[in-house]
């Protein structure tokens, strides 16, 4: 009966050729338009580490002052190195580091290379273990390291390319603003989108391409960058040659991370916190009252909003075309079912059921979201090229995957068959004797 | 015409109108709400900046290891700067508008105030930062040499640093000091000294959008030479490209041991900050131009239909008399009513899709002269898209009427 119907769809169409092409471009521009920005929106809104994004949690607590302290806002949105420091030396957590982004000058030593300025992040031991960084060669450095200012380096794949050809670069050394470092350990290709675990600078941007121990970066004095916010200036860090980045400073500029494998350590590190934030206050360090947050990264990821507002607008742009390009085939599909009124009088008459015309009349209506789809197909790919060339930093991303793929079929069949409902009910509803009179 | 007729005839075909109408309305509210996008995005990127935007370029370079003398090295490297032929003002700030960087601080009216009065841009610049910015003081003067503070000075630990005096926007002095002059008056920003407000310029835009629209012209000037930052040079339009690479080989002959970092002219700064914005109302005109597509589309389709349905009836009334114009007209009118209806819920629809995208984005209320814009659209639209089935029908002849189906 289904291959039938669909003859009688393909014959229909031909009788019609205008209306029907109208009909599948117009199905095929709404699913293409609404593919395309799904496909942008899934990338962006997209887990960047699935195995263990609940196990990984972000810290915030509220340092400040009560300068411009409003209750029921989110704490500080990054840490103060004194805090980060002390929660990384009671370690409370599975595995835990403390994180900023930096910028130093790297001299390789390989001939006809320019000094090159590249983004690093300052870190500890954990952040290798914590985040799963696939490591090409040697390891990441140990909490020893950390401790005693060791002058050691992990490198990106990229960058041990480019400064050695690559190769197993481990135990050699390489020149950073000035100082020798030796490389423990080379990455592979990490590229977590968006790069969760700080959210302060460009979401979708590049990796760094050099991370080292943070007390060997502040030892050195290398440059950090990122967004750093100050309240009022303690007495005792008056003095500090660190200025603005000494464990004194009364200011945020880090990001602390903690793994926390089960439910039961999540809450007792969240009292953890709470103690922690109390104390602080009795010592007289923190005057606002106890606000800590523990988010895991899909959480923290959304208050911070990394999806860009622009990208939300255009799926809702989209859909809305959607849905008048649905309106549209559903005013067309009426019009040519009803064309047929005469047709379907005679069906009636020779004896088919209502069921029978509203299959028939569904089939077609399926097919045509079927042509619509596979044209649709081909505008969501023109429409995912066009978003890549945009200047957005996500833009290279936009991709369409298998299950968009499949997602796009389903999407044009159930959305035209729906479309088809209304007609193919009218159609059905045709009564055969005023028909079969007017002939 | 008498419109009864064609009312009679709609009710009788109320799916299809109901949804010729529906679709008008959905196309009338999203076309009007995203005319009023595309709107508020060229308004941002008109925004004035306060710089002589066509006449600036910036050079930024970094040190490799530390200096001794970082102040002394820049003033070596403006002296070198000044000299490049072409270049009328040269200087070194903390930072340029839109290059994303950008340097806040609160500015409170009383010491030690709990809640800041403003949170403000703070950019440094010695005397010659105006003219080399292209900022047009309105009122009071520019910072003579002795107020200017070196940076080393301040970025010492322990330094609490003095100034003298800052120089604001307009903007900022009307919402610090509202109804009044704010020549003269003092302000506390850093430091625990007050600053004196010696001049206003006309504009000097923040470096980037993140404290909204209402304060974005929020800034103000320290006296400080020697910033960490880029460099910026005032020259000609046409010489912008010479001097950026005279620039950059003044800087290496200074001292080699630096990386450049970035060199641009301010024009492709500005262009590159609203790319985005750019590429966001290209696609709105596009989503406008297929949604009035398909709508047309869809009229065609419907009443085409209706043309072909009614065929008989409109041979007999030509056979009774009715002129071709009268059939013209009368499906023109149809097509007007629908519309009409459509437009009138499309601009209900309208305000309930801003409603929930004030909510969703911050966007501003759609103002109610859009609302007659759209209209005007799609009334437009819809006679388009039905002369050609309306043409159809007034050509249908008479000698229908004496023919059976």
């Amino acid at each position: 009966m289904f291959a039938y119907y669909f003859d009688l769809a393909l014959r229909s169409f031909k009788r019609n050729r205008a209306l029907t092409a109208l009909m599948v471009f117009a199905i095929a521009l709404g699913i293409g338009a609404s593919m395309t920005t799904l496909t942008v929106f899934r990338v962006l809104s997209g887990d960047p580490i699935p195995q263990k994004s609940n196990k990984l949690f972000y810290v915030q607590m509220d340092p400040a002052s009560m300068g411009g302290y409003k209750p029921g806002e989110d704490p500080e949105q990054q840490m103060a190195r004194y805090d980060s420091e002390a929660l990384l030396r009671e370690a409370r957590g599975d595995r835990q580091a403390m994180m900023t982004r930096g910028s130093v000058a790297v001299e390789p030593e390989r001939a006809g290379l320019d000094p090159m300025q590249v983004d690093s992040r300052f870190t500890t031991a954990d952040f290798f273990p914590m985040f799963e960084l696939p490591l090409l060669y040697g390891s990441g450095w140990s909490k020893t390291d950390d401790d005693s200012r060791a002058r050691v380096a992990v490198i990106t794949r990229e960058l041990n390319d480019k400064a050695f050809g690559g190769g197993n670069s481990v135990g050699k050394s390489i020149q950073v603003d000035e100082h020798a470092m030796r490389i423990v350990g080379v990455l592979d290709t990490w590229q977590p989108k968006p790069t969760f675990y700080d959210v302060t600078g460009d979401h979708f941007g590049e990796a760094e391409q050099i991370y080292m121990p943070f007390l060997t970066s502040r030892a050195l004095d290398m440059q950090t960058s990122g967004n750093m916010n100050c309240w009022d200036d303690p007495v005792e860090a008056k003095d500090d040659p660190e200025g603005n980045l000494g464990v004194n400073a009364a200011c945020a500029w880090l990001q602390y991370w903690v793994e926390l494998d089960t439910p039961a350590k999540v809450a007792d590190y969240r009292r953890y916190l709470v103690n922690y934030s109390d104390q602080q206050r009795a010592a007289g360090r923190f005057q606002r009252p106890t606000n800590v947050a523990l988010s895991d990264v899909m959480t923290w990821l959304d208050k911070n909003q990394t999806v860009p507002n622009d990208v939300r607008l255009q799926l809702w742009l989209s859909i809305g075309f959607l849905l008048v390009c649905l309106l549209n085939t559903v005013g067309l599909l009426l019009a040519k079912f009803l064309r047929r009124s005469g047709e379907i009088g005679v069906r009636r008459a020779l004896g088919a059921s209502r069921q029978a015309i509203f299959a028939q009349c569904l089939v077609e209506a399926g097919t045509i979201g079927l042509a619509g789809g596979l044209l649709g197909l081909a505008l969501a790919a023109l429409g995912l090229w066009a978003v890549r060339q945009q200047p957005a930093a996500y833009a290279p991303l936009a991709t369409l995957d298998g299950t968009m793929l499949v997602a796009t079929f389903v999407l044009a069949i159930v959305s035209s068959l729906l479309a088809g409902l209304l007609p193919a009910w009218r159609a059905c509803q045709v009564a055969p004797a005023i028909q079969l009179k007017s002939q | 015409m008498d419109i009864r007729p064609i009312f009679s005839t709609l009710l009788r075909h109320k799916t299809a109108s109901a949804l010729i109408v529906l679709e008008i309305a959905l196309s009338c509210a999203i076309v009007c709400n995203a005319v009023f996008l595309i709107a508020t995005r060229l308004e941002r990127m008109d925004r004035p900046t306060g710089l002589a935007a066509n006449e600036i370029v910036s050079i930024e370079m970094t040190g490799i290891g530390k200096n001794d003398n970082p102040d002394a090295l820049v003033q070596q490297d403006l002296a070198a700067l000044r000299a490049i032929p072409g270049v009328k003002a040269a200087t070194r700030t903390n930072q340029i508008p839109f290059n994303n960087e950008s340097w806040n601080s609160s500015i409170n009216l009383v010491k030690d105030q709990r809640d800041p009065t403003v949170n403000a841009s703070v950019y440094m610049g010695d005397t010659s930062f105006l003219d080399a910015f292209g900022l047009k003081l309105v009122e009071g003067r520019n910072f003579s040499v002795d107020e200017v503070l070196a940076w080393g000075a301040l970025d010492k630990p322990g330094a609490n640093p003095s100034f003298p005096s800052t120089i604001v926007t307009r903007a900022l002095a009307q919402k610090l000091f509202p109804g009044e002059s704010a020549l003269g008056k003092r302000i506390y920003s850093w430091g625990n000294d007050p600053t004196r407000i010696v001049g206003i310029v006309d504009t000097l835009i923040r470096p980037n959008d993140q404290e909204g629209p209402a304060s974005s012209q929020y800034s103000f000037i320290l006296p400080v030479s020697a910033a960490p930052g880029p460099y910026v040079l005032r020259t000609d339009v046409a010489r912008r490209d010479e001097v950026l690479k005279a620039g950059i080989a003044a800087l290496e002959g200074v001292n080699s041991r630096r990386i450049l970092m970035r060199q641009q002219t301010f024009t492709d700064v500005i262009d590159k900050y609203y790319r985005q914005d750019r590429a966001m109302a290209w696609l709105l005109v596009s989503v406008i131009v297929a949604l009035l597509v398909v709508t047309a589309l869809g009229i065609v389709g419907l009443a085409s239909f209706w043309v072909q349905q009614r065929t008989k009836q409109i041979g007999v009334r030509r056979a009774l008399g009715a002129t071709r114009g009268q059939i013209l007209r009368y499906f023109q009118t149809e097509n007007f009513l629908l519309a009409t209806i459509g437009i009138v819920l499309g601009m209900l629809f309208a305000y309930a899709i801003n409603q929930l995208l004030m909510g969703l984005y911050e966007l501003p209320r759609l103002p109610l002269y859009y609302l007659p814009i759209g209209a005007v659209m799609l009334w437009l639209l819809g006679q388009i898209a039905v002369f050609g089935p309306a043409r159809r029908a007034a050509a249908v002849p008479p000698a229908v009427a004496t023919r059976s189906a």
